[in-house]
């Protein structure tokens, strides 16, 4: 065990108030945001959303225009990146081109004055929980990207820091090599008990690696939950479209009876509850609460149907999958466990779910389809 | 179109195809002029330095046995290091400014260090000259100030600060080239790491940028062992660097033997030199740090 250093236990974020202005462009608009000590919390949204400006602030690298960040209750506004002890794993990996994977990994404790044993007993510990005990004396240039990556997430981790950030550190490679880290980062997640914040474009990374994500669009976190939170109730367009596959329903829309209905291809379309708030709303529809079928008369009672032409269908032996695209041009998609019959694209069918599956939102104008 | 089809075999075989098979072709008119403007005066040098006037080393026993010579070479080397030195502080920080300058600004360093290059050296020398002379501006200035006059020209500091202006860009384009490749986040990571801004520079820019110093370096020194004009305008009897022997030798007392010694003894102390170096210019690992 590594002796010149008690466990680290993740530190609490609290981001209040925080902006970021570039000249007059607002990069980040007045974000707060409370992390725990010891969560895996993901940073999700779009490219030029704010997610790096907000961790670069975070790291010290950036100071902010206006607000306050703390760690463990210290506000840390003045205090320069270096004293910060926070671990950094950049998209690029950032490793020292001169200095071998060991010398990598020795340079924060370096930098700490760790004595020489401690030192190289925690280089070895280190690089041991990556797998990369037996790449000490190569130089990054002579690892692949994914061995670099965990380089560079073995030099971030070695000084035990109470938080740990990393900028789509998975981005560069490949999909298999990108799901067998994203294992091993859980897995030293858990091992260390420090606080991650981990940022990345692919929902689906974020759903698998976070205990919550917080979603940013322009500047502003939109929305912060749990990946199950998000799915089922998400707060926004923005956010129920970006996170997982969804279907948008728009159309002429009443109260009636103390819930939503819509009136789609002249048939009416049924919420559970009234739309909060005045301005259009949309029905967005998960694919799994939604079923196909062949004859309307197989729909489940009670259910909202539309009928139109399967314009997709893929069996994919676990359950099928449905395009089904409805007068007007939208498009539904459903997955459901096996039928008895696949239908066939260019057929006739029903597509049903259940009102309370009806997931009403304020249209704010995302696109329809992502 | 059938008259390309009536090519003489011969142009063709000297076509693209023939140039990609025998890629040897493209060097070939710079061969025929180095064998020319180099080669043949060389060996001729070398050939006279040993029968000129009379066949034997005794050209070489007059260069070892005569200690101005010796004294003028040593010199030549101390003078060349010196202006590597100030080269090298001088250009770095020029270097990195140009490296993390905006388009606009570097153009306008770039030029900043391009323009003196293409004035020749002779004028520049004598705008030196205007300025360090014992009247010149800098004089001016120091006894307006109330001081007595510093010794500028025909000393080795004036051949020295002449040098380094006219040698400067060999040293400034190395470093940018290596500089433009440093990735600047990699200071940012030693920060988070634990490392003052200051530390992380000398840890992690410097080493990194090292191979442009040796670079720039090992030309302006070799450049600097052969410089004949600055020195003889801005130094004086104790600055006469080597090749200023030579001219005498040649020109005025046509002796090429003896003019053609002192150049193979300053090629093969040059050769000794770079055998030295290069060690120092190669790098074990690749500068990108193989990120992306
Ligand atoms: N140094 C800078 N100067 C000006 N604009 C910047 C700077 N850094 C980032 N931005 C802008 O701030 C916005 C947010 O950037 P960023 O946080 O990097 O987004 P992302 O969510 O993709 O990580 C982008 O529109 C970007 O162009
Ligand atoms: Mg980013």
């Amino acid at each position: 065990m590594k002796d010149f250093a008690t466990k680290a236990k993740g530190a609490a974020i609290d981001i209040k108030g925080v902006s970021k202005h570039y000249g007059r462009f607002k990069a980040l608009d007045d974000v707060d945001l409370q992390i725990q000590p010891g969560e895996f919390m993901s940073f999700l949204g779009p490219s030029g959303s704010g997610k790096t400006t907000t961790l670069n602030l975070i790291a010290g690298f950036t100071d902010l225009t206006r607000g306050e960040i703390r760690l463990d209750e210290r506000s840390i506004g003045n205090t320069p990146a270096h004293k910060r002890n926070i671990g950094v794993v950049f998209q690029h990996y950032a490793l020292f081109p001169h200095m071998t994977v060991a010398k990598n990994v020795a340079y924060p404790l370096q930098q700490r004055r760790v004595p020489k044993p401690a030192r190289e007993a925690a280089v070895r510990e280190t690089l041991a929980k990556v797998q990369l005990q037996d790449f000490a004396h190569r130089y990054p240039s002579e690892l692949s990207g994914g061995q670099q990556q965990r380089v560079a997430l073995a030099r971030a981790m070695v000084f035990d820091p109470s938080v740990l950030l990393m900028d789509e550190p998975l981005g560069a490679l490949d999909k298999k090599l990108r799901e067998f880290l994203q294992l091993e980062i859980k897995r030293i997640h858990r091992e260390l008990g420090s606080t991650f914040v981990y940022v990345t474009h692919d929902q689906e990374e974020a759903l698998v690696l976070s205990d919550r994500i917080a979603v940013f669009n322009k500047g502003k976190i939109e929305q912060v939950g749990t990946g199950m939170e998000l799915y089922t109730k998400p707060r926004t367009l923005f956010v129920g479209q970006f996170i997982g596959e969804s279907s948008v329903l728009r159309g002429a829309h009443v109260e009636d009876g103390g819930a939503a209905v819509f009136t789609i291809n002249g048939t009416p379309v049924r919420a559970a509850r009234p739309a909060a708030g005045e301005g259009a709303h949309v029905i967005l529809l998960r694919p799994e609460t939604v079923s196909v079928h062949g004859a309307a008369s197989d729909a489940p009672e009670g259910a909202n149907r539309l009928t139109g032409t399967v314009t997709e269908a893929l069996y994919l032996g676990s359950g099928v999958k449905y395009e089904v695209t409805i007068p007007g041009g939208t498009v539904i998609s459903a997955r459901m466990a096996n039928a008895e019959r696949l239908l066939t694209i260019g057929e006739e069918a029903t597509v049903a779910w259940q009102p309370q599956d009806s997931i009403l939102l304020a249209d704010d104008g995302s696109a329809a389809q992502m | 179109m059938s008259n390309s089809n009536t090519k003489p075999d011969g142009a063709a075989r000297l076509g693209w195809a023939g140039v990609r098979r025998h890629p040897l072709l493209l060097v070939l008119p710079a061969l025929v002029l180095l064998i020319l403007i180099m080669a043949v005066p060389l060996i001729t040098i070398i050939a006279r330095s040993f029968i000129d006037p009379v066949p034997g080393l005794g050209n070489y026993s007059w260069f070892f046995s005569h200690k101005l010579n010796l004294i003028v070479l040593w010199r030549t080397f101390v003078i060349s290091f010196w202006v590597t030195i100030s080269c090298v502080l001088v250009a770095y920080p020029y270097a990195f400014a140009m490296s993390v300058a905006g388009p606009r600004l570097r153009l306008i360093l770039v030029l900043c260090v391009l323009v003196p290059f293409w004035v020749s050296g002779v004028v520049r020398t004598l705008a030196w000259v205007i300025i360090l002379q014992d009247t010149g501006v800098i004089n001016q200035f120091v006894i307006w100030l109330g001081f007595d006059k510093l010794s500028l020209i025909r000393t080795q500091l004036g051949v020295t600060i002449g040098m380094t202006q006219v040698l400067l860009p060999f040293m400034v384009m190395p470093l940018f080239a290596v500089m433009r490749g440093i990735d600047l986040r990699l200071i940012e990571a030693a920060k988070s790491l634990g490392s003052h801004p200051v530390k992380a520079f000398f840890q992690v820019y410097l080493p990194l940028s090292l191979p442009g110093v040796f670079a720039g370096a090992t030309i302006v020194f070799i450049l600097a062992l052969g410089f004949y004009i600055t020195p003889l305008l801005l130094g004086g009897p104790s600055s006469t660097m080597l090749s200023t022997l030579v001219q005498q030798q040649v020109m005025s007392l046509l002796n090429w033997g003896r003019g053609g010694a002192m150049g193979v003894i300053l090629l093969v102390a040059t050769f000794g030199f770079l055998a030295l170096a290069s060690p120092f210019m190669r790098r074990k690992y690749d500068i990108s740090g193989g990120s992306k």
